[in-house]
């Protein structure tokens, strides 16, 4: 199938539909738009997953990444903090994190998964030998951003869509996301041909990393205080999200509008049954269904296209 | 063609099978409510995380509470007890307009700012079990169990009941840095100046550091360094029910095969569940907690007075309790529900957590 993200896209649609018709808490669009701040902090790490996954590796320590930055954030800077002091910091140090877990994979001649495995366990460490039991203040210049909107979007929403463009350009109109989906597709041949393999990795890992930093200072913003215990489980979303999106889990494959439309599915989907107060086991069911079908419906779709393109070859042959 | 056939088919069964699941799944979760009339108040307990027998009689408590004052109840809790697992629950009941939200909270400052909304929407925010500590203000009113300095004299009095009021006896407590302990075994240490306990005599504290394997060797170091002990208080579960095992295995229990001068008398506190076979075979007489069911119904009741404005919820003052009762808030805003339960032979079976 030429357009695997055509599934998350009919999903949504249901979705939306379905709670529309029987929630009149659902039905209201304000809280449909306000309600998306958390959930964009998850999209972001979405974002850079697709790169990371379309070129072959994983990253399992997005969630982690995002917690030691968010704390430091808090905890070095306080409310005579000029505000792009605080958000460069998070940047950088985001985009530094994501550098080093690039570079061990590269240089080190590591697996993804065992380096960031270890990365996930080391930045959460870290950041819960720095801040013990306590939680650090946000200052107050930084706080509230879920709060304020442009022209009744909120801001955590409108940088999640204003990401996405940007590196949905970089993976799909630009010689990087050449190189990533070569990378993924087949790394010996990706290095043959000339693709620079250990860059376009680090490159993709360094801009999780700054997107790590955007979201860091997103849930900073929204929650006033900065813990290690934050975000955990996060980057399995995140992962989630991606894969629901048609990205292939081995590389090679994948769109970022399949990762947008995935996010808008798994968001809507939350917050009907939220909203309807739906037990908590049966959204975890829900959701996993919901995924199953998903990817399940994408690879029949997919191996439905391969077997015509088979059949018209072979009638060309003939 | 039959690519878009087959996608709108597939689409087709997806919204015939959304809608029967998630019909059915509404209908058991959500009670009618009759708020356009404005008569019945909506109130959502959200439990640290679901499946947690501790918060069942808590919500017992709310459930009981809503049959009694004629409110709505839900409870809606997150299937992790993360520090934030909590928040989008807390959006979502604020989206569904409820008007009393009983929480117990599993951060103690990552929820100000959502609960700050929804008190700027004029929910009323109750914590129980677990208190926003040092952020008392983004709550209205913390429903908390017994008060610490109730806790040591009656642990004390249980103990001393069982064993005459005179002899050897230890304290197996957790860690020697948990706070609550170190409270509780400091008013017990007070408590014993009372003339009536001059015969019962402290002779060691240890810590099994709430770990069963280190707690079991406590207990029976214990019973072999002092070989005339008579009762052990154990004001924790896991300590508690380690010293039963190595109890029940050694026989030295009251009634048991090698009880010598009357054997040793064990107690503390406990969730009754996981004592409930020391207590049917004898090796446990009775032990002690705080009722989650009162936190419940307390919370239930402080929540919707104060959301139809019948009392106000300021710390320091006293207000109207259920059933013509008085209740104190403390400067913290907080109030104590209630004195220990002692469960026994009689009464045990009766609980379920």
């Amino acid at each position: 199938m030429k357009r695997p993200e055509l599934i998350p896209a009919i999903l949504t649609i249901l979705v939306v539909a379905f709670f529309w018709k029987i929630s009149p808490d659902f039905r209201d669009v304000n809280y449909l738009l306000a309600n998306t701040t958390i959930f964009a902090e998850t999209g972001l790490l979405a974002i850079g997953l697709t790169l990371i996954i379309i070129s072959g590796n994983i990253d399992l320590s997005v969630g982690s990444s995002l917690v030691l930055t968010s704390c430091l954030v808090a905890k070095f800077t306080n409310d005579g903090t000029p505000i792009f002091v605080s958000v460069l910091m998070a940047l950088i140090i985001g985009t530094l994190l994501g550098t080093i877990n690039g570079l061990l994979i590269t240089v080190g001649k590591l697996p993804s998964f065992l380096v960031t495995l270890a990365t996930m366990a080391l930045y959460r460490g870290a950041a819960q030998a720095m801040m013990g039991p306590a939680s650090a203040k946000v200052p107050q210049p930084l706080k509230g951003i879920d709060r304020s909107d442009f022209h009744g979007l909120p801001y955590p929403f409108i940088i999640f869509v204003i990401c996405a463009l940007i590196v949905g350009l970089i993976l799909h109109r630009m010689i990087l996301g050449r190189w990533l989906f070569g990378i993924g597709t087949n790394k010996e041949a990706a290095h043959y041909t000339g693709f620079p393999v250990n860059r376009a990795t680090i490159s993709a890992f360094a801009i999780t990393g700054f997107l790590i930093g955007i979201s860091a200072l997103l849930m900073d913003s929204r929650l006033g205080v900065a813990r290690h215990d934050l975000a955990k489980g996060i980057e399995l979303d995140a992962i989630t999200i991606v894969v629901a999106g048609g990205t292939a889990i081995a590389g090679g494959k994948g769109t970022m509008i399949g990762t947008v439309l995935s996010w808008l599915l798994i968001y809507f989907v939350k917050t009907g049954m939220g909203v309807n107060n739906l037990k908590a086991e049966y959204q975890l069911t829900i959701i996993g269904i919901i995924l199953v079908l998903s990817v399940f419906s994408q690879q029949i779709a997919d191996r439905f296209s391969t077997n015509r393109q088979r059949k018209t070859t072979k009638i060309e042959a003939r | 063609m039959i690519r878009i056939s087959s996608i709108l088919a597939l689409g087709a069964l997806l919204l015939v099978g959304c809608n029967s699941g998630a019909s059915n799944e509404t209908s058991t979760s959500t009670t009618p409510s009759s708020t356009e009339s404005g008569a019945k108040l909506k109130v959502v307990f959200i439990p640290k995380n679901t499946g947690n027998p501790y918060f069942k009689p808590l919500g017992a408590g709310i459930e009981e509470a809503s049959k009694e004052l004629g409110f709505d109840y839900q409870e809606q809790g997150p299937a992790t007890g993360d520090a934030t697992s909590q928040l989008p629950i807390i959006k979502d009941q604020i989206q569904r307009k409820v008007d009393v939200i009983i929480l117990a909270a599993n951060s103690p400052d990552a929820l100000n700012e959502v609960l700050d909304d929804a008190k700027a929407k004029g929910i009323v925010v109750v914590t129980v079990d677990s208190d926003l500590e040092k952020n008392e203000s983004h709550r209205d009113v913390g429903v908390m169990a017994t008060d610490t300095s109730k806790i040591g004299p009656a642990q004390i009095e249980l103990l001393g009941r069982e064993m005459n009021y005179e002899g050897e006896f230890a304290i197996l407590s957790a860690t020697t840095d948990s706070p609550n302990q170190n409270a509780w075994i400091a008013h017990m240490m007070t408590t014993l100046k009372d003339p009536k306990y001059s015969k019962m005599k402290l002779v060691e504290t240890v810590y099994g550091n709430d770990e069963p394997q280190k707690s079991s060797t406590e207990m029976e170091a214990l019973m072999t360094k002092h070989p005339n002990l008579k009762g052990v208080l154990s004001p924790t579960s896991v300590g508690l029910a380690a010293a039963a095992q190595v109890l029940e295995n050694s026989g030295m229990y009251p009634g048991g095969k090698k009880a010598a001068n009357g054997g040793i008398h064990l107690t503390g506190l406990s969730t009754p569940n996981q004592l409930k076979k020391f207590v049917a075979n004898g090796v446990i007489t009775a032990f002690q907690l705080w009722s989650p069911k009162d936190m419940g119904s307390l919370a239930a009741y402080l929540g919707t007075a104060a959301k139809s404005k019948k009392i106000e919820l300021k710390s320091g003052t006293e207000v109207d309790g259920p059933k013509g009762t008085k209740v104190k808030l403390n400067d913290k805003g907080v109030v104590f529900a209630g004195d220990l339960v002692t469960f026994d032979k009689a009464n045990i079976d009766k609980f379920d957590f």
